[in-house]
């Protein structure tokens, strides 16, 4: 393209770049300043950005381990952080798994069957969505405080309950996986069905391979989510040793107690993981949903 | 393939139905039998449904939708409708039973009753122990347990036979230090003497016969043994209460009708905080969504500036906020605004001498928290817009260039009002998305710092859900009841802002049709 150039225009991209660069440190400031901090000997902020003398300290507790201070007392870890990661990977590998199972074979029947009510389901469905759980709190408390009393295994502080609670949030990924269903010919299974195939065996043999690649996002998807959720793990685990990450790093920063360079060596070592699922769930999400929107 | 598929056999999905079926039945009976009614009902309910509709032909395809929708139904539907009934009870820490089970507390209560209190020893019986009770007056007269474990805390009665039967001899009594260490196992005996009489652990070293407080006259009235004074059920309250109106714990759950809202409206104790609270929670989603839109759209039209350079590199470091989950920056945020060791703070007393007290004073808390969502919310806002931006035919520019049009004009007259009609839905779900944002609230300032005029816990930066959290899990009061009102109220608005929502996807998707 041949634009004039004014003579205006290179301090405009010396302004923009100026403000660019100074949103950028803004952002990413907190990122660098928590990598130091873990890295930082005591627990106390004060410091340069790089640190004079590098301590292992805080990953040592961060992995569990106990090490020595410089005055030859034995520091034990506070908080059982890899026992949190552990509890956080489970109650989310589980919920995805449900999740999956759940969604996708609402999901068949709303792309390939006709029934009365379909529109309606859907809808309504969606809206049911819209209502954050957090303004049910009291009710999911109370209702598992109740099947506590009968079943402990699904009562407050177990991660069965938490299940439980998270598989309801399956709207999303019903219409997700609906809009993936769409794009896939029904005429293959059609064959299938003419070989003689019922219609669940249609479903699991023929639809459910060619479905991989949103099946994975959509487990990716439930995955990230149960793992950084927090309000319902909050009031559902009070046990330390039973929290989830997102309630139990909560614990680091009390005000009376105030462990910041653990809770960054913490952050890090779980947040990494985390992170690159995360990157990778929103990746394919955005793929994921193009691919299922375009017959949608 | 599928040819060993189809010889499946056949009784085996029947099979699996039926054992499911008799499972959900054995838990419906558990849980009936356990005292809850409605969730055994319901329960029932959705065994009903399921056989119905795996057996019919009739609704194939709601064999496929109804785990999904029966989940969805129980776990989000239900705790709603569960949650606008809990607003119309006082369901509260102080009204934690039910009727029956609150009669039957009071029914239980017990106190030391008249008569000797007997002394007791504990004696080892190999890994083992045994309890020897003794009246203080006449040595001889004396029982003894048999072998305890003494680890369980559940409650437990057991007989004790007078000493001389035992034929085992006791060993030297355990020190007090033995005692202490066993004392909630041993609280949790009762032991009955042969004649009838019950006696549990009173003291260190004693055992007293207990009976029991008070005394059912008819449904609803209970009377005081040794006083008579009565306790009348008051189905308003939901306590008991004695002739002067003085309320006895525990309480019960009774509906209250719309008392609690009329707390949350009318009481200024309540009303007030509400008030604020809400003015508030509209700020801070409008203000996030204003300033985050704001930030986003200008780097969005920045990043797709031909002549700047670079564009790629911005791009991955500015949506860095947006890939880190939200619980980890949060909590960064929280350390790095601390008063007194948060690098914020250190940075600012370097450069300019201050050092704000970011958590102690209301209206450096909400600058920090509008800080923190916008910095959390930008690049959400950045992509929408930059894929928005992308959509506008570049003819439009490159018209508006030959009529000599500058940037500033081009911004307001062709990308503004061309992003902003798809941006309004999303816009929306933005704010009704912060208008919710417990989390972080929660776990950045905790609704602190705390209203001192108020009796239910109210902070400055609370938001309407973060209130009502602390009113149901924070306060000492648990104020349940209370809570679900302030819920529901939500509820309503989110209904609303929904609405407004869905009408305006509508509008933006019409003209594009």
């Amino acid at each position: 393209m041949a634009i004039v150039v004014a003579k205006s225009q290179r301090w405009r991209v010396l302004l923009a770049h100026a403000f660019l660069i100074g949103l950028v440190i803004v952002t990413i400031f907190p990122f660098l300043m928590i990598l130091s901090i873990s890295f930082r000997p005591g627990n106390f902020a004060t410091g340069s950005l790089i640190p004079d003398r590098i301590s292992l300290e805080h990953w040592m507790l961060a992995l569990g381990l106990s090490y020595t201070a410089p005055d030859g007392s034995l520091v034990q870890p506070t908080f059982p952080v890899l026992r949190w990661l552990w509890n956080s990977v489970k109650v989310a590998a589980l919920t995805g798994l449900v999740t999956l199972l759940l969604s996708t074979t609402a999901a068949y029947a709303f792309a390939r069957m006709k029934f009365r009510g379909k529109e309606a389901s859907l809808t309504g469905l969606m809206l049911v969505q819209m209502f954050p759980s957090v303004l049910a709190l009291v009710a999911i408390y109370a209702i598992f405080d109740r099947i506590g009393n009968v079943f402990p295994t699904f009562g407050i502080d177990s991660h069965w309950s938490l299940l439980l609670a998270y598989s309801g949030g399956i709207a999303l990924h019903v219409w997700t996986i609906k809009g993936y269903f769409d794009t896939i010919p029904a005429e293959i299974e059609e064959a299938a069905k003419v070989d003689g195939a019922t219609p669940w065996q249609a479903f699991r043999i023929v639809l459910l391979p060619m479905a991989l690649p949103i099946l994975m996002v959509v487990f990716l998807l439930a995955f990230v989510g149960a793992i950084i959720e927090y309000p319902v793990a909050s009031i559902l685990l009070n046990e330390q040793a039973k929290l989830t990450l997102a309630v139990g790093s909560n614990l680091f920063l009390y005000e009376q107690k105030y462990l910041w360079g653990d809770f960054a060596a913490a952050a890090i070592l779980s947040g990494l993981p985390i992170t690159l699922v995360f990157i990778l769930a929103q990746r394919w999400m955005i793929s994921g949903l193009t691919a299922g929107g375009i017959k949608g | 393939m599928p040819t060993h598929k189809k010889n499946s056999p056949r009784w085996f999905g029947p099979l699996l139905l039926i054992a499911a079926l008799l499972a959900a039945l054995y838990i419906v009976v558990v849980v009936h039998a356990a005292g809850q009614t409605l969730l055994a009902a319901t329960l029932l309910f959705i065994t009903a449904l399921a056989a119905w509709l795996y057996t019919s032909p009739r609704f194939y395809a709601w064999r496929y939708l109804f785990p999904g929708i029966a989940a969805a139904m129980v776990f989000v539907v239900f705790p709603m409708l569960y949650t606008i009934g809990i607003g119309f009870t006082n369901y509260s820490s102080a009204n934690l039973l039910s009727f029956q089970r609150a009669t039957q507390y009071h029914l239980d209560e017990t106190a030391p009753a008249e008569g000797d209190p007997l002394a007791f020893t504990l004696h080892a019986d190999g890994p083992e122990f045994r309890v020897r009770l003794s009246d203080p007056d006449e040595e001889s007269k004396a029982w003894v347990s048999g072998p305890l474990a003494l680890k369980n805390t559940a409650p437990l009665k057991l007989a004790v036979e007078p000493a001389p039967q035992v034929k085992l001899p006791l060993g030297e009594p355990l020190p007090l230090r033995d005692v202490i260490q066993r004392q909630a196992a041993l609280k949790a005996l009762t032991f009955e003497l042969p004649g009838g009489r019950q006696v549990v652990m009173t003291g260190l070293r004693q055992f007293s016969g207990l009976e029991k407080v008070y005394e059912q006259r008819e449904p609803g009235v209970l009377v005081h043994k040794r006083t008579g004074e009565l306790l009348k059920a008051n189905h308003q309250t939901g306590f008991y209460e004695k002739a002067n109106g003085e309320r006895v714990t525990p309480g019960f759950q009774v509906g209250v009708g719309f008392d609690n809202y009329r707390r949350i409206f009318t009481e200024p104790a309540f009303r007030e905080p509400f008030l604020r609270i809400f003015v508030w929670t509209v700020a801070f989603a409008a203000l996030t969504v204003l300033f985050a839109a704001s930030l986003g759209m200008l780097l969005a039209v920045l990043l797709n500036w031909d002549a700047l350079r670079f564009k790629g590199v911005y791009r991955v470091l500015l949506f860095l906020p947006y890939a880190v989950p939200g619980f980890i920056s949060i909590l960064v945020f929280r350390g790095l605004f601390n008063n007194n060791f948060g690098e914020i703070n250190l940075i600012l007393d370097a450069l300019f001498g201050i050092r704000p007290t970011w958590f102690s004073d209301p209206t450096l808390a909400k600058a920090m928290l509008l800080i923190v969502n916008v910095w959390l919310g930008y690049p959400y806002m950045m992509l929408v817009c930059m894929g928005l931006i992308r959509a506008i035919p570049a003819d439009l520019y490159e018209a508006s260039a030959v009529a000599g049009a500058g940037p500033l004009t081009n911004f307001f007259r062709i990308t503004a009002p061309l992003v902003i009609k798809p941006l309004t839905p999303l816009l929306i779900a933005a704010f009704a998305f912060n208008f919710n944002n417990f989390v972080l609230i929660s776990l950045l300032t905790g609704g602190r710092p705390d209203f001192l005029d108020t009796t239910v816990p109210a902070g400055t930066t609370d938001l309407l859900v973060s209130y009502t959290y602390r009113i149901a899990f924070e306060d000492s009061g648990q104020q349940f009841g209370l809570a679900a009102a302030v819920s529901t109220v939500i509820f309503l608005m989110v209904a609303a802002i929904s609405m407004v929502q869905i009408k305006f996807t509508r509008i933006s998707r019409d003209p594009a049709r």
